[in-house]
């Protein structure tokens, strides 16, 4: 069984999402993703102040046996990259919900955030 | 995940996968274990100490009668002519125009037997063309691939843990010779050969026994640090090894002296082969493609259908195979691309990267 933290909202592409109180939220994929995946090679993540919609790629998760896009959960703007994650890429698989975040974005609309879905939701898809 | 499909035909070892915690994926028409811990892991530990894997899904075929010798020099490009009982070819079968049928390994089992141990994903269409050219000469040619189930023990404790489950030492058997006997309280071929790149043996043995075989490598095994491993590795070390693999490096459309096997192509054989002159006259116009092995700086996978180009941005190929080397730390590859072209300077394009690629000679991780 895979990881699904309560405090998290998801998203049906395997992404987490953290809201963080200061109208920023951060993203990640799930327990479950890089389960799926397998050993993660590399990552590849936009730029600040790059501003995505929802659902739009933003970026590139790969492991030794395929490459996947990143979804955008909501509408935003990047702030802050972790740059970590393009030398050490087996941090997805080791602590996806912690030194594995991808990016943090400024919400574009907080109300936009309804649409995901709670733990139990996302618990029914990957269960 | 999605539900496998009931068609899919699990090897004599699927209760065993399950238990050992695989992830399972369909393959060829198998349900295969890709990976039971990590691909990464898995291919280390056969570089390092030793890996087991179940390659019961790979196809058998038994070819006998007095004219079997005659049959089969016909039929692939190596010359079968050198073998003895107790040594095997490896080779490849081709069509009238010098395309791949298929590669094989042919183990002389007796005086006019043959044992042929053939790709899982090409079993009907081989032995469909080998029924075919097998028209004209007294031997029989038989699909026994049911009756089969396979393990490959590979990697530098291979051996040692043979000798501890087995009670025999084949430490003095060359490679690409086997055995025939009694192993494990059955009837087994144990051959030297491999797909890895490193030492170990192949091992054929009755379906239903294979399982027991199994269990008792593994028991063996686990105090050496033998480890389970899955297609994922499998394909991995035979990348790095340099080996190429049916349908990637050779296939209908790549004859072997492209795919870099012109050493398994015996021109000057006694026997007439199919596919002889066609490849013939590829070889003496000039042929117009070659595959290449790479290696990369960038972290990115070049993978299956990516376009290579020259320095100009001009596309002169495509990836037939890429992967994360795991010992090298870097991904590595497999490309056809123009014969003019491969020895300048060439690029990947993954998604709008232009990325270099080293050419480098296979095998691409040396191993000790």
């Amino acid at each position: 069984m895979s990881q699904i933290p309560e405090k998290l909202k998801y998203t049906k592409d395997h992404e987490w999402l953290r809201v963080e109180g200061d109208g920023t939220a951060t993203i990640g994929i799930t327990d479950y993703a890089q389960g799926s995946l397998g050993d993660v090679t590399f990552v590849e993540l936009p730029e600040t102040d790059e501003s995505f919609g929802a659902g739009d790629s933003f970026g590139v998760v790969e492991s030794v046996k395929a490459a996947s896009d990143l979804y955008m959960p909501v509408s935003g703007k990047v702030v802050a990259v972790n740059e970590a994650l393009v030398t050490s890429p087996e941090l997805v698989n080791s602590d996806p919900y912690g030194e594995a975040w991808m990016v943090r974005i400024e919400l574009e609309d907080a109300s936009s955030l309804d649409g995901l879905l709670d733990p139990s939701d996302y618990a029914g898809i990957v269960g | 995940m999605r539900g496998m499909s009931e068609t899919l035909k699990r090897t004599p070892l699927h209760a065993f996968h399950m238990d050992h915690g695989a992830r399972m994926v369909p393959f060829a028409g198998w349900e295969m274990p890709v990976q039971y811990t990590s691909i990464l892991q898995e291919h280390q530990a056969v570089r390092t100490v030793a890996g087991l894997f179940d390659v019961s899904h790979m196809g058998e075929v038994r070819v006998h009668g007095p004219e079997a010798l005659a049959y089969l020099n016909q039929l692939v490009t190596n010359d079968v002519e050198r073998l003895e009982i107790g040594r095997a070819i490896y080779t490849v079968m081709c069509y009238e125009d010098g395309g791949v049928v298929d590669d094989l390994i042919i183990y002389q089992v007796g005086d006019e037997e043959y044992l042929l141990c053939i790709n899982a994903s090409n079993v009907e269409k081989d032995v469909e063309w080998m029924t075919g050219q097998a028209v004209g000469f007294e031997c029989l040619v038989d699909d026994v691939s049911e009756s089969f189930g396979q393990l490959a023990l590979q990697g530098p404790a291979a051996l040692e843990i043979f000798r501890q489950a087995s009670g025999q030492d084949l430490s003095g058997l060359k490679r690409f010779a086997f055995v025939q006997g009694d192993f494990f309280d059955t009837h087994a071929l144990v051959s030297r050969t491999g797909y890895t790149g490193e030492d170990g043996v192949e091992i054929y043995l009755p379906a239903g026994e294979t399982a027991r075989v199994a269990n008792r490598l593994v028991e063996i095994g686990k105090d050496h640090g033998l480890q389970l491993a899955g297609l994922g590795a499998r394909d991995s070390l035979r990348l790095e090894a340099g080996y190429p693999l049916y349908g990637h490096e050779i296939s209908a459309t790549i004859d072997p002296l492209t795919g870099g096997l012109g050493w398994v192509v015996k021109f000057h054989k006694a026997a007439n082969f199919t596919g002889k002159q066609a490849l013939q006259e590829k070889k003496e116009a000039g042929l117009e493609r070659q595959v290449i092995y790479f290696i990369m700086e960038d972290r990115r996978i070049a993978r299956q259908g990516t376009p290579v180009l020259d320095a100009s941005g001009q596309a002169v190929g495509k990836v037939l195979s890429g992967t994360q080397s795991p010992m090298l730390n870097k991904p590595i590859g497999s490309a056809v691309v123009s014969r003019e072209k491969a020895g300048d300077p060439l690029f990947v394009d993954i998604r709008g990267h232009q990325l270099p690629i080293t050419v480098a000679k296979p095998p691409l991780y040396k191993v000790d």
